[in-house]
């Protein structure tokens, strides 16, 4: 019981018993209990709807709403994922985020570790400038870097990488390092000072320091990082579209899905599965990780 | 073996392996370097592969944008603010006005909401689970979030049985059904686009707002009830003016989300049909469909310029943030 229930039971009536008084409080919080519920509601419905129209056939799909299975469960089946990871290619799709996502996260995780660190404990001239620099860089809006570098690209030490996973794999690291070193410093510049200056007396090198103190007390800040930036690079449309663009063979789930959206042609049918496995993935981090998550993508939610 | 595979694992093992033999070799150059020297070299030498790809990927490539915007087509020749009034007086106009949509609804919608939900949540023992479902959606990708409301918003003609929830709702209150995603009147293309962005975000104006409110002492509180105060005077006096600054941080991740917002529009509405236009949607008309690399950086230009004061706010907020550090 809350402090201020208790308060104003007390003000009322002071000598009602404690059960009709508990009665009394659930219905006073009856309209809260309401509101969050019809709010929480219209916030899961949309997904819900989307799971079942998943296991439905294209006629039932367009023939009645999916809340009808609700009543009269049937025609259910597997066959649009069957479809969709046989026929329609979504399987290799998936690979092709995987490929993309875990260099795209490795990379600049790692290096933003070590600029994190000489940001937070080695002296230098400018250090504040640049470190002031870096936090303008990471709302900067990626469009002002699309035509400049697919030219960079186009011709990029002699080939043309516009459509590889190398071009992709360059511009998430870049595009991830400002906001990477911005937290990693943070959470770095925050660990206590002593435990530094006793390495050093004790004649441990910066490397030394780095790789058995900071990196290991910042295994939280790095967790949250990791997930933010692997659920950032295997949400992304915008990148991909730039610097993949129509290499089909090296689009992500995100690119097939976004032309399955738009297409009433081929593969339409089977939207709702796929639109459920390009899902999944992230879901399913977010359900198992749910505190570094919330934390990660918090704190990266102002990036570009 | 797909060489997708191989590509990927090389770039798995290696990339790190050179990473750290970087780091390491950098201590066997700077042993070489005299006393005084090692500690005013090792900093650099740390920060170098971030500056470069910082340089290379951003600094550079928004400087050459900003001098393309000022030239033709493909950057030959030099005209001036040419692009700049092109884009004021054609579909720009159209896409600004649809952005200041974005950014004034999106902003009020997720803090309303946010903020209403944080402040109700704390009365109940199923806070965290209230929290986690409001969150979800920002699990989700825009293109997912497309796909889910897409069925959301799924239109029939009048008379025939209503497939999308929105649509069945609306017929059974009596009203005839709204072609959501193809109607340009009153910008409801827009608004309804817009509200799936509050869907996806709303979890994350809670979950900030509700840590900053259980912040707040309850002491503070209960000395203005004692006093006499009712729960609406204690939180447009007390909590309100408290959660101000926080209030302020959202505000500035949604507007930069509102001017940014590119998925949902090239998903829904074919990168800006019916009047759904934005800035970045029609910076990526110009770059790809068009090639016109003079317009598509003036655009980009405007969207930079428009993401500055965030830029600032930012940087106050930092500095203010060290000083009490």
């Amino acid at each position: 019981m809350t402090v201020e229930g208790r308060a104003q039971d007390a003000k009322e009536d002071p000598n009602r018993n404690p059960a009709s008084k508990r009665v009394i409080k659930v219905l006073r919080r009856a309209p809260v209990h309401v509101a969050l519920f019809a709010l929480l509601f219209v916030w899961l419905i949309p997904t819900i709807g989307l799971f079942i129209n998943s296991f439905r056939s294209v006629d039932s799909i367009n023939s009645t709403g999916w809340w009808t299975v609700l009543t009269a469960p049937s025609g259910l089946s597997l066959d649009n994922y069957r479809q969709v990871l046989g026929q329609q290619d979504l399987g290799s799709k998936f690979l092709n985020s995987l490929y993309i996502t875990i260099p795209a996260t490795l990379i600049p995780t790692m290096i933003a570790a070590f600029t994190a660190y000489a940001f937070a404990w080695m002296k230098f001239p400018g250090r504040t400038w640049l470190f002031l620099i870096l936090v303008a860089l990471i709302v900067i809006p990626l469009q002002t870097t699309f035509i400049p570098i697919g030219r960079f690209f186009s011709n990029f030490f002699g080939t043309n990488i516009n459509g590889s996973f190398l071009a992709v794999w360059l511009a998430h690291t870049a595009y991830g390092l400002p906001f990477a070193i911005y937290l990693l410093r943070n959470f770095m510049g925050s660990l206590p000072r002593e435990i530094f200056e006793a390495a050093y007396i004790d004649g441990a090198s910066p490397v030394t320091a780095f790789f058995r103190l900071a990196l290991p007390m910042s295994v939280p800040a790095i967790a949250s990082l990791v997930i933010f930036q692997f659920v950032f690079v295997w949400n992304d449309l915008l990148v991909a579209l730039i610097f993949i663009g129509g290499n089909t063979d090296n689009q992500p789930l995100t690119q097939s899905l976004a032309s399955l959206v738009n297409s009433f042609g081929s593969g339409w049918q089977y939207l709702a599965a796929a639109g459920f496995i390009a899902m999944i993935v992230p879901l399913l981090v977010f359900l198992s990780l749910q505190r570094f998550f919330v934390r990660g993508i918090s704190a990266g939610s102002v990036k570009g | 073996m797909d060489t997708r595979i191989i590509t990927a694992l090389e770039v798995v093992l290696v990339v790190p392996a050179v990473l750290v033999g970087y780091i390491l070799a950098t201590e066997r150059l700077i042993s070489l370097a005299h006393g005084k020297w090692r500690e005013r070299i090792r900093p650099w030498l740390w920060l170098t592969p971030a500056f470069v790809l910082l340089t290379a990927f951003l600094i550079i490539p928004t400087i050459q944008t900003i001098w393309y915007s000022f030239h033709n087509k493909d950057g030959s020749q030099w005209r001036g603010l040419d692009n700049y009034a092109w884009f004021l007086n054609g579909t720009g106009l159209e896409s600004l006005i649809n952005n200041v949509l974005w950014v004034v609804f999106l902003t009020v919608g997720t803090i309303v909401i946010g903020l209403s939900v944080a402040v109700l949540a704390d009365r109940v023992r199923y806070e965290s689970l209230a929290k986690s479902i409001l969150f979800m959606p920002m699990a989700i990708s825009g293109v997912c979030a497309a796909v889910i409301w897409k069925f959301m918003y799924w239109y029939q003609t009048p008379g025939t049985t209503q497939t999308g929830v929105v649509n069945e709702v609306i017929t059974k209150a009596g009203q005839s059904p709204i072609p959501f995603l193809v109607d340009s009147d009153y910008k409801i293309a827009t608004f309804a686009l817009i509200f799936i962005m509050i869907w996806m975000w709303t979890g994350f104006a809670t979950v900030i707002l509700s840590a900053s409110l259980k912040s707040i002492s309850p002491e503070l509180l209960e000395a203005a009830r004692v006093d006499g105060a009712n729960e609406w005077q204690v939180f447009r006096k007390i909590t309100f003016p408290l959660l101000s600054p926080t209030i302020a941080v959202v505000s500035t991740t949604m507007i930069i989300t509102g001017l940014k917002t590119f998925d949902l529009v090239y998903t829904l509405t074919a990168n800006g049909s019916y009047d759904t236009q934005t800035i970045a949607n029609e910076m990526y008309n110009q770059y790809f469909s068009f090639s016109q690399y003079g317009r598509g950086s003036a655009i980009a230009v405007v969207l930079l310029l428009a993401i500055v004061p965030v830029m600032l706010f930012n940087i106050r907020r930092f500095q203010f943030q060290e000083g009490i550090r």
